[in-house]
């Protein structure tokens, strides 16, 4: 470019070609550089839009943990006042004699619960047993999807079954309403059961039946104590789970204001009375029913974090 | 003879006797009873609740369900506002918690410090743990007048009084806290911690390639995410949404306890209504006639088919997932 310019005789073709030249080049570099621009601003929105929304479900997770957090402080703040030893010691008394406390509720909830436990659990386990030895059969297929239709049924809908089997004809009673958790409980034991049985080695089991062991023996020797952590884990979800059912229990053991042990009476239960006082007018009531709450909370969230504790503590 | 005496009467045992002598054969008897005694359970469902609801199936038939009057003491079952009501709070309820809940997933699954991961997730879950009723008691005296009423009010005044820029008759009407809005709002709540822990399992699933060759092409994170990661776990995602669903439908007590408990249709979020669940968990001590009980237990045999329906589907969703990528999952 240099070379001809000063040399060459002024020639107007070369002096268009020359200038033609130059703005090609300016051009192509208005537009390389316009090019540059762009892609950095292309580049600056994905990372904009990267940050921003990686920030977002940040924020989200933050969200989450805000009602977790409310609901825990609130019912400690608003129930921790009512716990006294009266209020753990004493049944129902009308709210003109001071309310009295929750004693009966206490003892319902422990034989609802005991007695759901004590039901659920050898099925669970037993069935349990079965669907991991044949877990393709007719059988086995049939009864895993039943035990996915079973827990993700309303609990409601297990309250009204249960009704319709053992409350027609008889009472409200705390049979039924133990019989209503144990089926809520049941899918829950069946499920962790089957997936901690799974995790067993078979060498175990072949050690055993090669050391000659009944089946029976293996299963409950070697198969279920390999298993047992895993199992109690889902034992306490399950305990954790029905703790708090208030649904079902409408429709089976009724509520009671009195104590009772009867298993063929209604009986009153933690959330039940949690319900029933949370929808008086009475203030009374009110504290009451926060501290009930406060009290449910304790027993579902330890056993939680214990199941918890216990898994983690078999993982290492 | 001395020596082959024991031998020749060990041999011929009886059938009978050697299939009972290490209990292997009642063990097994035994377990398989347990199993059937399991899936009895759940066809019984079914049809025990179709059995004693002969009585509103018979005279009412299909007009049960869509008929909107419900005056028991005139015996006029319509559970047609219930349905809507039971619809209304669902979907409110789903469109707050799925945007958080995928979202919480993604934070949990793809970008959360190893550490963080485990503590966190085990708060999600714990929100899944808190008790039904907890969260009704929260709601009537803390939810509903601290963050449903304002944000009621806040809606009416924006978008509800007629003369409005944007008038919607989703906000009319009057408004007193308890209500579809404050119902769905708890449920969004209730269902957030199902959501989230199983998109994350999802998420977790989806095999790390996926990621590798979608940074290797030069994606940002959120477009290796958006692009490649969400849409190949999109199914199991789904199934995590219909599973949320099937716990929002069913949800009775707190529900019941913030809704208002009003057998109406309307079709402003801001009136209390009622949902199936809460119907009957309210109207049960009422129920004081056999056509009135029976009207209930329909509304029960309702959601137990729309709860297996909806578990078919999420199962048959998760399912496709898992085995597509069997090894990868935990």
């Amino acid at each position: 470019m240099a070379r001809g310019t000063m040399t060459d005789p002024p020639n107007p073709a070369a002096r268009t070609t020359e200038a033609d030249v130059a703005d090609t080049q300016a051009i192509r570099a208005r537009a390389r550089q316009r090019r540059v621009q762009a892609s950095m601003a292309r580049e600056r929105v994905r990372r904009v839009t990267n940050a921003v929304m990686l920030g977002l479900t940040g924020l989200a997770t933050l969200l989450a943990l805000i009602p977790l957090v409310w609901i825990i402080v609130d019912v400690v703040l608003l129930g921790a006042p009512s716990i006294t030893p009266d209020f753990l010691t004493q049944s129902f008394k009308p709210a003109s004699l001071g309310g009295g406390g929750v004693l009966h509720a206490i003892v319902g909830s422990l034989i609802l619960v005991g007695l759901a436990s004590v039901m659920s659990i050898p099925i669970g386990i037993l069935a349990a047993f079965y669907v991991v030895r044949n877990p393709n059969t007719t059988l086995g297929l049939a009864v895993r999807f039943g035990t996915d239709v079973l827990a993700g049924l309303p609990s409601i809908v297990v309250g009204l079954f249960v009704y319709t089997l053992l409350v027609v004809g008889r009472s409200y009673s705390a049979l039924a309403g133990a019989v209503a958790l144990a089926i809520l409980m049941l899918p829950i034991v069946l499920r962790t059961t089957e997936e901690m049985l799974k995790l067993v080695p078979d060498s175990l089991r072949e050690g055993a039946l090669g050391l000659g062991a009944p089946e029976w023996k293996t299963a409950f020797s070697v198969l279920l104590p390999a298993a047992l952590t895993g199992v109690l884990t889902g034992l306490m979800l399950a305990v954790a789970r029905v703790s708090g059912e208030t649904a079902p229990l409408l429709f089976t053991a009724l509520g009671s204001n009195v104590l009772s042990s009867a298993l063929n009476r209604p009986i009153a239960s933690l959330p039940l009375t949690l319900f029933v006082y949370a929808t008086q007018p009475d203030p009374i009531r009110h504290a009451q029913a926060w501290a009930i709450a406060l009290i449910i909370m304790v027993i579902v969230l330890a056993l939680n974090i214990g199941a918890r504790l216990i898994a983690r503590h078999r993982a290492m | 003879m001395v020596v082959t005496k024991p031998l020749s009467t060990k041999l011929p045992t009886p059938l009978v006797r050697r299939m009972f002598q290490h209990g292997d054969v009642p063990f097994k008897i035994i377990i398989v009873l347990a199993t059937l005694f399991t899936l009895a359970l759940v066809v019984g469902v079914g049809v025990m609740l179709w059995l004693f609801t002969s009585v509103t199936r018979m005279d009412l038939g299909f007009s049960f369900v869509t008929s909107k009057t419900w005056n028991p003491t005139g015996s006029q079952f319509g559970a047609l506002p219930f349905v809507v009501g039971t619809l209304i709070t669902s979907i409110l309820a789903l469109i707050i918690s799925v945007p958080l809940g995928v979202g919480i997933a993604i934070f949990l699954a793809e970008l959360c410090p190893a550490r963080l991961r485990a503590p966190l997730g085990v708060m999600v879950e714990l929100l899944a743990a808190v008790p039904s009723v907890v969260f009704g008691l929260w709601g009537i005296f803390v939810f509903v007048p601290t963050v449903v009423k304002p944000l009621g009010n806040f809606l009416k005044n924006a978008f509800g009084t007629s003369g409005d820029v944007i008038d919607l008759p989703l906000f009319h009407g009057p408004f007193y806290g308890f209500s579809y809005l404050a119902a769905g709002a708890i449920l969004a709540v209730m269902v957030l911690p199902t959501i989230a822990a199983i998109s994350r399992d999802v998420l977790l699933a989806v095999p790390g390639s996926q990621r590798e060759g979608a940074f290797g092409i030069g994606c940002t994170r959120w477009e290796a995410i958006w692009q490649v990661v969400l849409p190949y776990g999109l199914s199991g995602i789904l199934g995590a949404v219909i599973l949320g669903l099937g716990r929002a439908l069913g949800e009775t007590m707190a529900v019941t306890m913030v809704i208002g408990n009003v057998a109406q249709l309307s079709g402003s979020l801001l009136s209390p209504g009622y949902t199936m669940a809460s119907v009957i968990a309210n109207e049960w001590g009422e129920s004081s006639t056999p056509a009135y009980a029976s009207a209930l237990l329909e509304i029960g045999l309702l959601l137990f088919i729309m709860s297996v329906l909806l578990n078919l589907l999420a199962r048959l969703l998760v399912w496709s997932v898992q085995r597509r990528n069997p090894q990868q999952h935990a």
